[in-house]
């Protein structure tokens, strides 16, 4: 059970922005314009260091949803995303989004142990200033969005049904409120 | 030196907020309201709360300039030095401490926030309003300390920095103030208008 009066019936986050839909519109928003907006980093990239961070903090709520969103933006190289959730080092994925995951890994633990070689890595890969700035972000974005939703106990599903549908939309409609779920 | 090119005269959060204004709107609309809109925890005691975390994952930036912040409700600046060192040994009242321990669990993960930590809030009076909000601020807190610190942001050269910041935070809340950056860039580009 949550542990404040939330919709029982309605998982994660979504229980949160009916809850307070003031913060919830903001919170929409930041996760539109980080993973959908036009950017050299692909949406199913994004989905995928939003993903790896999710399961890193624990967060079965975010990381399957956004699993299963990352899935479905990468189509018939879905599998990918399995791969780098059990071995992100042996995943099939280019070097530059390895090195990016791996910021995105430090971050996790902590913004200080964001070391300057891990970002001279990436840049060797061709990572641009603004791919690291998201990458940063994203992955902060998710501490935030991880504690938030664990922090309130709020419904987790256990249905794998209920994620893939889940990605299903998110991959398609992206962050948007107020849709019947 | 930051791990990104960003403005000199704008240390920590204020130059990543410039440097990314798309994704800087949502987070400052979000923190205003958190920060600043109506509720029925004082601005005072979200600042504490604010300070506790960013202390918590050691931020310096964030937790100077929170602490700063705080100073500006609280006369005895004593208050804060102890909520950042031992919760408990605070002049607080009882909901307000036993908050800080659910803000503080928080930032340690989402999984650490236990039922015993809700219900002693709950016992001394928060409600769930309040109990949500300080989880969020939480949150929130452990978003802007990790952008701060992993892309390497500078500290002020100036130490009287911070005191500026936390009067325009007390002052003007977190919307952004065109002019007060404008400001800043005349100081350091045209030094005599």
């Amino acid at each position: 059970m949550a542990h404040i009066s939330v919709s029982p019936d309605v998982p994660g986050i979504r229980s949160l922005a009916l809850f307070r839909p003031e913060t919830g519109k903001p919170l929409y928003e930041l996760a539109q314009v980080l993973l959908r907006r036009p950017s050299t980093l692909s949406a199913a990239e994004r989905e995928l260091i939003a993903a790896y961070v999710s399961s890193l903090n624990r967060c079965k709520f975010c990381s399957d949803s956004h699993t299963a969103a990352a899935r479905s933006l990468f189509g018939n190289e879905g599998q990918l995303v399995s791969e780098v959730l059990e071995n992100m080092e042996t995943a099939k994925i280019s070097s530059k989004v390895k090195a990016l995951l791996r910021i995105a890994e430090k971050v996790q633990q902590s913004g200080r142990a964001v070391a300057p070689e891990d970002i001279e890595l990436a840049r060797k890969e061709g990572a641009t200033d603004q791919e690291l700035h998201d990458t940063v972000l994203i992955a902060a974005t998710f501490c935030m969005f991880n504690r938030y939703v664990d922090g309130l106990a709020t419904w987790t599903p256990t249905n794998p049904k209920m994620y893939a549908e889940m990605g299903e939309r998110l991959a398609t409609k992206g962050y948007v409120l107020n849709q019947k779920s | 030196m930051s791990y990104i090119p960003l403005e000199e005269h704008l240390p920590g959060i204020t130059g990543l907020l410039e440097y990314s204004r798309e994704t800087a709107e949502p987070i400052r609309e979000l923190t205003q309201i958190l920060m600043r809109g109506p509720s029925t925890l004082s601005e005072g005691e979200r600042e504490l709360i604010a300070t506790v975390v960013s202390s918590g994952n050691g931020c310096v930036f964030c937790t100077t300039a929170h602490t700063a912040a705080t100073n500006t409700y609280y006369d005895d600046p004593s208050l804060c030095e102890m909520a950042k060192k031992d919760i408990d040994s605070t002049p607080l009242d009882e909901k307000m401490k036993a908050l800080l321990h659910v803000a503080r669990l928080t930032g340690m993960g989402g999984k650490q926030v236990s039922t015993e930590a809700i219900d002693r809030a709950k016992k001394h009076g928060a409600t769930d309003l309040e109990i949500h909000d300080t989880v969020l601020i939480a949150a929130l807190f452990c978003l802007y300390n990790r952008y701060v610190d992993g892309l390497a942001t500078h500290l002020p050269k100036d130490a009287s920095y911070y005191q500026e910041l936390a009067d325009r935070l007390n002052k003007n809340g977190y919307v952004r103030i065109p002019e007060a950056y404008e400001q800043l860039k005349q100081k350091k580009t045209k030094p005599n208008s």
